[in-house]
């Protein structure tokens, strides 16, 4: 079968299956589904980045992408009154002093010479450094936590169109990367695995902990959107008007306006993204990070810095999850970090990378769409099968309860299995790399 | 008599404890480092291996329970232990049968077999929840103490209490038994000798008549038996929850890092550093100290130099500085 | 892109993969040996074949050993000494031709089954267990025997007196010659037929291998034909009873050691003179 034509046809089942399900559920949560799918693609296209074309296996996703939540709240949210005076220079004083300690350390690390008076110095310099940090930090974030806690107690942000959030989530996650990649990548062997999957539990364990920053677990709700409100849109009386005119209710037609809009802003994203990475791949830099992947002793004996593009390429991978991050917590309006689960946000993308296909990137858009689509629809169709299995059974009976009951769980038992069948029958994925 | 009061303080809220929790943290570590030196990948499924021996484990002594068995003061899980390991060994050997083996017989590369585990693990978490929940399980019985706090204070005078929980004093003996079991099985035993030659090299342990397949059908049935005593010993002595085994492979993978991977020595060790790392960075220190510092220095704060919440920051900052100033490990590992 | 679905992408990541110590022999399922008797004790008959789907290697390549002698293949690099070598312990896929050992056909058999059959193969590298001790290398050489095995242990041990001095410590920890004699010690556990030696002296200094030629011919002497593979052609001839020239994977010349050592034309082409 023609390539172009078996592709299209792939992308066609699964446009399908989400109208089926605007036709039976609601056409809400299709477009839901679409919403999502964009921004899965988005992630895996990130993760494919790194895995498909340069083999690093990064397991820190839910970090990054949590990181371009922290930028939609920081760039979007409207500044705490009276925070920035209460404590927050303080705060802001303390990090720098922290990251100054940091990099003082590794200054001192570099330049004096081995042994164990350099090994005391460092350790003295960041053990100092870090009580006089928490010295000024504390009583600052006290004091910043103070201000109406049940509905601030943080810093807030900088009141700025949430939009501007997408690239600051892209910033925030590649620096984060940087860091990793820089102490991770060096050696002769990485550890990046360990490395993305330390710092992505630290970066939701700050977002949880550092009320000031994020409000914790108590949640930064009503992050400023990019697309009208649908009550406001209800309200207006032109919009009710045309909403009639193709006979849908005001409620039901704001709702789906507004996730059109959301859509039509993804796919902008994707697309310029999807363009940029097939651009990047087939430029010379591209062809030589393959060429790195496919024989890297050949790569470096021709002078090739493995371990510079091995970098590049994690942090744009990264970046690319950071800005997924910064428009999921957008559209969701919220921060909520306790939802942050690795194997929800780590785990998952990379089914859907493997998949859709290593190594190509519209296979990863595919296995973003295809795997968010049963994420989501697993759960009906399972509560469905049990229903079947249970009709037979006596009502009341504590089996049938339970197997209903467990029918929610039915989705990881299915991504594990789809992700085994997939490597055992179809090792290079549903749209193989040329 | 302060002195006295500030090391059984100590003792209560950051020895015990911590020799408890890395017993359980080197047992975890141990399955990872076999699994790294013979299958020779990371399996991040073990987490999850712990869970479901574990849940085994606790619906066997509910139904022991329910029969009116008991062992006087000990937990009755640890008669249904037996049954959890069986499950947990054909639970392994059923997965290995049906999804590792083929690529091994493909020698698909290592990092592959990782990402299998992956799916593995999706797989372990979902049947867990399946069958008994997302939720808390209670599963302990018998005494709670050996030691508690009131009897202690009361023998002793002191006004800081020692408690000793039955199942850390169960925890601790275990790991002690079971260490020393698993290293008389490596390095006294033929079977034993063989999965370390297999280790170290696969082409001479061939040549040499060694069978892989057993090797590697031994590894998993020590490798479900380690898992299941770890996540029951974890859940007797926290609890039972699916989803705490999954959050519990940083530190494992840590401790297994940190004390050089494939090397078992190496895990026990890790789990310990791993263990008092944690307690000690995220005590309150403050009620040690009022005992040893003089009234006017004592302590304004809790002394407590991160939250609890940073636990696994701090698993991860031992583990960068151990591979910062040795890549292999404490103890040579594999891993270069 | 690599054509092997379960390539691993050049990642090396050492917190998740271990490729240490990883086989590279694919283990192949093995076929059934028959009698055929008469011819030398060992012999590797008109041998054609490569590795997997490779091209061939040897080109009617014929190496033969004698009960009770040393026999030696000598070339120049990428001659296919080793090769024909491995192709006598089954190790390639050799199209056409046999392999027989004392009066059987053992041509289909994989290596792990001409171990048993009593052929005891030395590899060039990798040949010993680096992270066990002497002692539990050649326990592990003895692997298959479910006998006691402390005889011809105490016989290892008075051939070679350094390991029994050392037999606590770890192989890894032991000098190249040392190692060399773990590795030849290792598989003589099995108490083979026959010995085969890859290279034995690759990589030690002359002194070293000196004494471990002084070994080989002592191994020989306990009645164990000897199949050699080597680097350092006048030596391993003067020690030779038979000797097998290759060149670019079939003989060039074959005779007794001396003989070979006399012609002038392997003189000249391979002997510097």
């Amino acid at each position: 079968m023609n390539e172009t034509l078996k592709n299209t046809m792939l992308f066609g089942i699964i446009a399908l299956l989400i109208i089926y399900v605007g036709f039976v559920q609601s056409w809400n949560s299709a477009l839901l589904i679409v919403a999502m799918g964009l921004i899965s693609s988005i992630m895996a296209l990130g993760v494919n980045l790194q895995w498909g074309f340069a083999g690093l296996f990064n397991v820190g996703v839910m970090g990054f992408v949590a990181l371009g939540g922290l930028a939609a709240v920081l760039i979007g949210m409207p500044p705490t009154e009276g925070a920035m005076r209460a404590g927050g220079w303080n705060v802001v004083g303390a990090l720098l002093l922290g990251a100054g300690t940091v990099f003082a350390a590794i200054i001192l690390a570099k330049t004096l010479a081995k042994g164990w008076l350099r090994n005391l110095a460092v350790i003295a310099m960041l053990v100092i450094g870090f009580f006089v940090f928490r010295g000024l930090l504390d009583p600052a974030v006290e004091l910043v936590e103070e201000i109406n806690p049940a509905q601030t107690g943080y810093l807030g942000g900088l009141g700025l169109p949430v939009l501007l959030a997408w690239p600051v989530g892209g910033l925030f996650a590649a620096a984060a990367a940087w860091i990793i990649g820089k102490t991770a990548l060096g050696l002769r062997s990485d550890y990046l695995a360990i490395a993305t999957l330390g710092i992505a539990e630290i970066i939701i364990a700050i977002l949880k902990n550092e009320d000031w920053l994020t409000r914790g677990v108590k949640n930064v709700i009503g992050v400023p959107r990019p697309v009208p409100y649908e009550i406001d849109l209800q309200g207006s009386a032109s919009f009710v008007e045309r909403a009639a005119s193709f006979g849908f209710t005001p409620v039901e037609a704001s709702t789906l306006w507004v996730k059109v809009l959301y859509i039509l802003l993804f796919a902008a994203v994707l697309i310029i993204l999807m363009w940029l990475s097939q651009r990047a791949l087939h430029s010379p830099w591209g062809r030589m990070l393959r060429a790195i992947r496919d024989n890297e002793v050949a790569a470096e004996a021709m002078g090739k810095d493995v371990t510079a593009r091995h970098l590049q390429v994690f942090i744009l991978g990264s970046a690319i999850c950071g800005i997924a991050g910064a428009m999921m917590t957008t559209m969701d309006s919220q921060l909520t970090p306790g939802t942050y689960q690795p194997l929800r946000f780590t785990f998952l993308i990379w089914v859907m990378v493997i998949v859709g296909g290593s190594g190509n990137n519209l296979g990863a858009v595919l296995g973003g769409f295809l795997i968010w689509f049963l994420w989501v629809q697993v759960e009906p169709m399972g509560l469905w099968l049990m229903n079947l299995v249970t009709s037979g059974m006596a009502e009341g009976s504590a089996l049938k309860a339970h197997l209903l009951e467990s029918a929610a769980h039915m989705r990881l038992l299915t991504m594990g299995l789809v992700l085994i069948l997939v490597l055992r029958f179809s090792p290079r994925g549903l749209i193989p790399e040329k | 008599m302060d002195l006295l009061n500030a090391i059984v303080a100590f003792l209560n809220y950051v020895f015990v404890p911590g020799v408890a929790y890395g017993s359980q943290l080197a047992l975890g570590a141990l399955g990872v480092t076999l699994v790294y030196g013979i299958l020779r990948f990371s399996n991040f499924a073990h987490g999850d291996t712990m869970a479901l021996g574990a849940m085994a484990t606790v619906l066997v002594t509910w139904l022991f329970q329910s029969w009116g068995l008991s062992l006087g003061p000990l937990p009755t899980a640890l008669l249904a232990l037996p049954f959890g390991i069986g499950f947990a060994i054909l639970l392994l050997l059923f997965t290995d049968r049906t999804v590792y083996k083929f690529y091994r017989e493909k020698k698909a590369k290592p990092v592959i077999l990782v990402i299998v585990s992956l799916g593995i693990t999706f797989i372990y978490n979902g049947v867990t929840r399946f069958i008994i929940g997302a939720d808390d399980q209670n599963f302990f019985d018998g005494q709670r103490f050996i030691i508690s706090a009131r009897e202690f204070k009361k023998a002793t005078g002191l006004s800081e209490g020692l408690s000793f929980k039955t199942t850390q004093g169960i925890t601790i003996i275990t790991a002690i038994i079971v260490v020393a079991l698993l290293f008389w099985f490596l390095n006294r035993t033929r079977a034993g000798k063989s999965m370390r030659a297999y280790s170290d090299n696969e082409d001479l342990a061939l040549l040499s008549g060694i069978n892989p397949e057993r090797v590697v059908m031994i590894t998993w049935m020590i490798v479900a038996t380690l898992a299941t005593i770890a996540g029951v010993l974890y859940g007797l002595d926290k609890s039972f929850k699916p989803f705490t085994y999954f959050q519990l492979l940083l530190p494992i993978f840590a401790a297994a890092i940190v004390g050089g991977l494939g090397n078992p020595i190496g895990a026990i060790a890790g789990g310990f550093v791993i263990a008092f790392s944690e307690v000690t960075i995220t005590y309150a220190w403050k009620k040690i100290l009022v005992y040893l510092m003089p009234d006017s220095l004592e302590p304004s704060g809790l002394v407590q130099l991160m939250s609890t919440d940073y636990k696994f920051a701090v698993s991860f900052v031992i583990l960068l500085i151990v591979l910062l100033i040795k890549p292999t490990g404490l103890f040579k590992g594999q891993s270069t | 892109m690599s054509s092997d679905p379960y390539d691993d992408r050049g990642n090396k990541d050492a917190s998740i993969t271990n490729p240490k110590g990883m086989g590279s022999q694919i283990p192949k399922s093995s076929g059934t040996s028959f009698s055929a008797p008469g011819g030398p004790f060992l012999i590797g008959d008109t041998m054609t074949g490569g590795y997997g789907k490779g091209p061939d290697i040897l080109h009617d390549c014929t190496i033969a050993v004698e009960q009770g002698e040393i026999a030696v293949i000598v070339g120049p690099n990428g001659a296919g000494k080793s090769t024909a070598m491995k192709a006598v312990f089954g190790m390639l896929d050799v199209r056409s031709g046999s392999v027989r050992l004392d009066g059987e056909d053992i041509t289909n058999l994989s290596p792990q089954d001409r171990v048993a059959k009593g052929m005891g193969f030395v590899p060039q590298t990798s040949n010993i267990f680096t992270s066990m001790t002497v002692e539990e290398n050649l326990e592990m050489g003895a692997f298959i025997r479910r006998d006691d095995f402390s005889d011809t242990m105490a016989q290892v041990y008075d051939l070679f007196p350094i390991l029994k001095e050392k037999r606590k410590q770890a192989a890894g920890e032991l000098s190249g010659g040392q190692r060399q004699q773990v590795a030849v010690g290792r598989a003589l556990m099995t108490q083979p037929k026959v010995l085969m030696l890859d290279e034995p002296t690759a990589g030690v200094s002359p002194i070293v291998m000196d004494e471990l030629f002084d070994r080989i011919i002592e191994v020989a002497r306990t009645g164990i034909p000897i199949l050699m593979v080597e680097q350092n052609a006048r030596q391993a001839l003067e020690i030779a009873d038979k000797g097998y020239v290759l060149v670019q994977g079939a003989n060039a010349y074959s005779g007794t050691g001396k003989e070979l050592l006399a012609d002038p034309e392997v003189r000249k082409s391979f002997l510097g003179g």
